[in-house]
């Protein structure tokens, strides 16, 4: 490490490395602080690192450096067939594995062009709901735990999603890294038992979401913290290609439920939230509105689930070489759109395989909703981004 | 009035902290290791191979198909067939894997190999205490250890286990009814060629190829009755 | 019988002393009294962090430690050994020389304070006529230690922390102050002792006590908020934000150092806690007449720990307030408010005795908080929003 050592001022070493950024070496003559967040901390939701230049307490600059969990997910789905590489799909956002199944399994069923039974179709949308649910109140729990209330209402959050977990795990057999889509349909079916365990979950949902939102809504700190904070301008977020509750705090009505009519989500009646302020406190309240209306999808599809198959007869486990072509599929997952590009040459294993990923991608504007905040602002304006780094990274 | 919301959510965790005292569902904490909770019957954790009968080695079901080792994506199954062969449960001769390790520090617990598996041979157990401080082959496990019993099966996955058991046992009957038919039928045309009065090469002919299929329908029937 | 409980302490130290030549019993009966002190506050230190993490865990829905001894009660001995056996590091371009002497200011002003605070009937170490003035000098000492935390590490982190911390020490100062200048001038003196015996008296059943008082609750309220920013505790410890710059101004400190810092804050909380039960909340003194025969010094713990168990339920629920926004409280909110209140108690010492005087201080507090309570937020828009939904 080179530089000297002046008086009152500090020393900021010279890194080495090529994915560093150059770090200035400054004293204390001028104002600004160059402080790097991560990607050891608390806060970042996983190894995230933030170069951040301050001035005082303000941000002057922000430099985002990831690439810390990138465990070439898109490589090996070349090498791997198309069945191997649903289990790894689980791990790309593990908060949410079964939305990153499904969004394959539409992919390469469009791919093959396969049909998907009914049963199948509304299992489906149970469980993308259900983890839309956990997903959603698990991000406001964080998001006031970072903001220091010691973790009290992520350990509420935690229950439901517990409960929700449970579920998932009597299904599939894992509670994070399920594994269930399949081309075609889902592994297995569902008993009549477990249908009614979920109608129990699903009916004490509304009463978690009254809490969870006095605990928002009231609350004179939290509201300070977060209204105002971090604004997000709806033509820069459309600009920036910003999905998810993101876009959707910031005004546009843009939701691919509504849009691509995927799945059968046409039958479900459920309404799109819009933020007006665009800021930290719209993107908390648009998911907590979020989760009560998946709520409302959730018992409208346990009421008319249909019996019957839960895997297209003709589809084949092994041995399954789609014709040469491509296609993309896309979901509206928890935390944006989350979508699956791949080009079949007819072999077993694709050609090219791709992951649109909605953290990333929603990452790219933290820079300019941070500029001009205070340093404390990042953590909380991080948190509304709501990424997980299995995702940015892949 | 400002400090509204802040006296409620002190309400709020006034109710949980005494709510912790008095009921389970503020207080979920299981103290393990020494409560447990019951895992969940569907769950996987790392695969094991079924045997039927008391002996591991014999009553295998694993036909060293090599199947599961193609298609495991993160490829920690490794087999080595053997050279003869056993019967199974139905009695044709099958190989059997000489060699089948596991390593289950690889394994992701994706279940693919369950899926793939024709012959019902490798199921998921439910065993998830396998820390270990030998880093090298603590986590290595060959087929001895992965060997588990089918009422070990049965008390881990009772509802799976009894419809592997069904399926099995409809294979069982079937192949013994298609051996029945082929046997009566066989032994049907050695009576009709020993009844009529035919040329003698072709009768030689005839009766040359009866006891042949008798003799191998014999020893199907042999099997099966095992 | 009930007497002699009441004053054991001090007739036990008069038994020890009595040993003595005359000429050094009065040395010695203050430094038995120093001793005893030093020796129970950390203890108190000690029971305080554990009932802060079981408290804290009750309040997540989980247990708090509970491996280490019967309901966890070894823990704090568990982690004082973990504390004094981890290795001491100073950073190389640290200034050596402050960063020792840190903590040990920290340490040395906190129970400075406790000299003057009455315990019990009889029982305060130094009866100064001016002794809140001297509680709260050495209360301002500790201010320079946490800045001398920051400065002599020579980080980044830990001089963001400490300047941090020292401008939302010094903005809650003058609430602090402001809010016991009020006690004063009911009272007459500022020797606590006198306060206490104030409040010392009983009309019927009830109490004297001042928080019962009008312009007492106001004050009360802002001694609770401006004493939770003294002491850094949450929500306004943003100075070691454990989610954003790690641990602030005690970042660069491991060891019995960082222990030292530790019991520090913790001490300091129990002298501001036993500084409002003083000023507010009677001192020794019970709570309803019937009730006299209990010994004074238990009185005085009880309330100190209420206070205590309230700090822990204030951080098992509230999130931390930015710094700027607990700046323009401070000085926005709680300044005027408690300068008005100054004025709420004149206007009360001057009505003369009567239910009229109470009737007309309460609307005069509770109408002035509201105003600026909502005035405060308008400025800030800050507010409940209604939400619409896509066609």
């Amino acid at each position: 490490m080179s530089g000297s050592v002046t008086e009152l001022g500090f020393r900021l070493a010279r890194q080495e490395g090529w994915n560093q950024s150059p770090v200035i070496e400054r004293d204390t003559d001028t104002e600004q602080l160059e402080v790097a967040m991560g990607p050891h901390h608390p806060s970042t939701h996983g190894v995230f690192r933030m170069n951040v230049t301050l001035e005082g307490e303000r941000i002057v600059r922000l430099k985002p450096v990831f690439g810390y969990l990138h465990r070439n997910h898109e490589k090996l789905g070349e090498g791997n067939s198309y069945l191997a590489s649903m289990p790894y799909t689980d791990r790309l956002d593990y908060f949410c594995s079964l939305t990153n199944n499904w969004a394959y399994a539409l992919a390469v069923e469009k791919l093959a062009g396969q049909a998907v039974p009914e049963r199948a179709e509304y299992l489906r949308v149970i469980l993308a709901e259900l983890t839309r649910v956990q997903n959603h109140a698990s991000a406001v729990g964080f998001l006031i735990q970072d903001m220091g209330a010691s973790g009290t209402p992520l350990m509420y959050a935690f229950r439901e999603r517990e409960k929700i977990l449970d579920l998932f795990e009597s299904l599939t057999g894992s509670r994070m890294m399920c594994n269930y889509m399949r081309f075609g349909g889902c592994r297995v079916d569902a008993s009549t038992e477990w249908l009614d365990r979920a109608r129990t979950v699903v009916a004490g949902l509304p009463a978690f979401a009254d809490e969870f939102e006095a605990l928002l809504c009231k609350n004179e700190i939290l509201m300070a913290r977060t209204q105002g904070t971090g604004v997000l301008r709806p033509e820069l977020a459309i600009n920036a290609g910003v999905t998810g509750p993101m876009l959707r705090a910031s005004g546009v009505n843009y939701d691919i439920r509504k849009v691509d009519h995927y799945g059968i989500y046409d039958r479900f009646s459920f309404k799109v939230p819009l933020g007006d302020h665009w800021d930290v406190y719209d993107r908390f309240m648009i998911r907590l509105l979020e989760l009560r209306e998946s709520v409302k999808i959730l018992e409208q599809a346990l009421k008319d689930i249909p019996a019957g198959p839960v895997m297209d007869p003709k589809a084949k486990i092994r041995g399954f070489r789609p014709k040469p072509g491509e296609a993309y599929g896309r979901i509206e997952a928890p935390k944006g759109e989350l979508g699956f590009y791949l080009i079949s040459d007819g072999g077993p294993d694709p050609y090219r395989y791709r992951v649109r990923p909605p953290s990333l991608i929603n990452l790219t504007v933290l820079e300019d909703m941070c500029l001009g905040q205070n340093v404390a602002d990042v953590v909380l304006i991080l948190g509304s981004v709501d990424i997980v780094l299995g995702e940015v990274d892949r | 009035m400002l400090g509204e919301g802040i006296l409620k959510g002190l309400a709020e965790t006034a109710k949980n902290f005494a709510g912790s005292y008095v009921s389970k569902e503020r207080l979920t904490t299981v103290q393990y290791p020494e409560e447990r909770i019951p895992t969940a019957e569907n769950a996987r954790v790392f695969p094991f191979l079924v045997f039927d009968g008391k002996d591991w080695e014999s009553g295998l079901r694993c036909v060293a198909c090599q199947i599961c080792e193609k298609e495991c994506p993160p490829k920690c199954i490794y087999i080595e067939k053997s050279k003869d062969k056993k019967p199974d449960y139905v009695g044709k001769p099958q190989f059997y894997p000489a060699r089948f390790d596991i390593d289950v520090s690889v394994c992701m617990s994706c279940q693919i190999c369950v899926e793939v598996c024709p012959f019902e041979a490798i199921k998921m157990n439910t065993e998830f205490e396998l820390a270990t401080d030998d880093r090298f082959g603590g986590l290595l496990l060959d087929r001895h250890k992965l060997a588990q019993s089918n009422e070990y099966y049965h008390k881990i996955h009772p509802t799976e286990a009894a419809e592997v058991d069904a399926r099995l046992a409809e294979e069982k009957a079937k192949t013994e009814a298609k051996a029945k038919a082929a046997a009566a039928a066989a032994a049907a045309k050695a009576s009709a060629a020993a009844a009529a009065p035919k040329p003698a090469e072709s009768a030689t002919e005839k009766l040359a190829e009866p006891p042949a299929k008798a003799a191998e329908s014999e020893s199907k029937q042999g099997g099966g009755g095992q | 019988m009930l007497e002699r409980l009441d004053q054991v302490f001090v007739l036990f130290k008069d038994w020890l002393v009595a040993f003595l030549p005359a000429s050094w019993q009065g040395v010695v009966g203050v430094i038995i009294c120093v001793v005893a002190i030093i020796a129970v506050y950390p203890t108190l230190f000690a029971l305080a962090v554990l009932m802060e993490r079981k408290g804290l865990g009750r309040m997540q829905n989980r247990y708090g430690p509970n491996r280490v001894g019967p309901f966890g009660i070894l823990q704090p001995v568990a982690d004082g050994i973990k504390s004094l056996t981890k290795e001491d590091i100073v950073p190389l371009r640290a200034d050596a020389v402050v960063h020792f002497l840190a903590p040990v200011v920290l340490v040395v002003a906190v129970f400075m304070g406790f000299a003057v605070l009455p315990m019990g009937r009889n029982m305060v170490l130094v009866d100064l006529d001016t002794s809140l003035l001297f509680f709260f000098a050495m209360m301002a000492s500790t201010e320079l230690s946490v800045f001398m935390a920051g400065w002599s590490s020579r980080n980044k982190y830990s001089l963001l922390g400490a300047m941090r911390a020292v401008a939302q020490m010094i903005s809650y100062e003058v609430p602090l102050l402001l809010s016991s200048i009020v006690i004063v001038m009911m009272t007459g003196s500022l020797s606590l002792v006198r306060v206490v015996e104030a409040q010392n008296h009983f009309t019927g059943i009830l109490p004297n006590w001042y928080v019962f008082t009008p312009w007492g609750f106001a004050g009360f309220i802002v001694f609770v908020i401006a004493s939770t920013a003294e002491t850094n505790r949450s929500p306004f410890d943003l100075p070691e934000g454990e989610s954003e710059i790690i641990a602030g101004y005690f970042t660069e400190y491991s060891g019995f150092k960082f222990a030292l810092f530790f019991l520090g804050e913790y001490v300091e909380m129990f002298a501001v806690a036993g500084l409002g039960t003083t000023l507010f909340l009677g001192g020794w003194a019970g709570p309803i007449s019937f009730l006299s025969w209990v010994p004074s010094w238990i009185w005085f713990f009880a309330k100190v720990e209420l206070w205590i168990c309230f700090f822990i339920w204030i951080r098992g629920t509230l999130p931390r307030l930015r710094q700027d926004q607990l700046m323009n409280f401070a000085w926005k909110f709680v300044l005027p408010f408690t300068l008005f209140n100054l004025v709420v108690a004149a206007v009360w010492r001057f009505m003369g005795e009567g239910w009229l005087r109470w009737l007309v201080c309460w609307a005069l507090v509770v109408g002035v908080y509201a105003l600026a309570g909502r005035s405060g937020m308008r400025r800030e828009k800050i507010g409940t929003r209604i939400y619409r939904y896509a066609d």
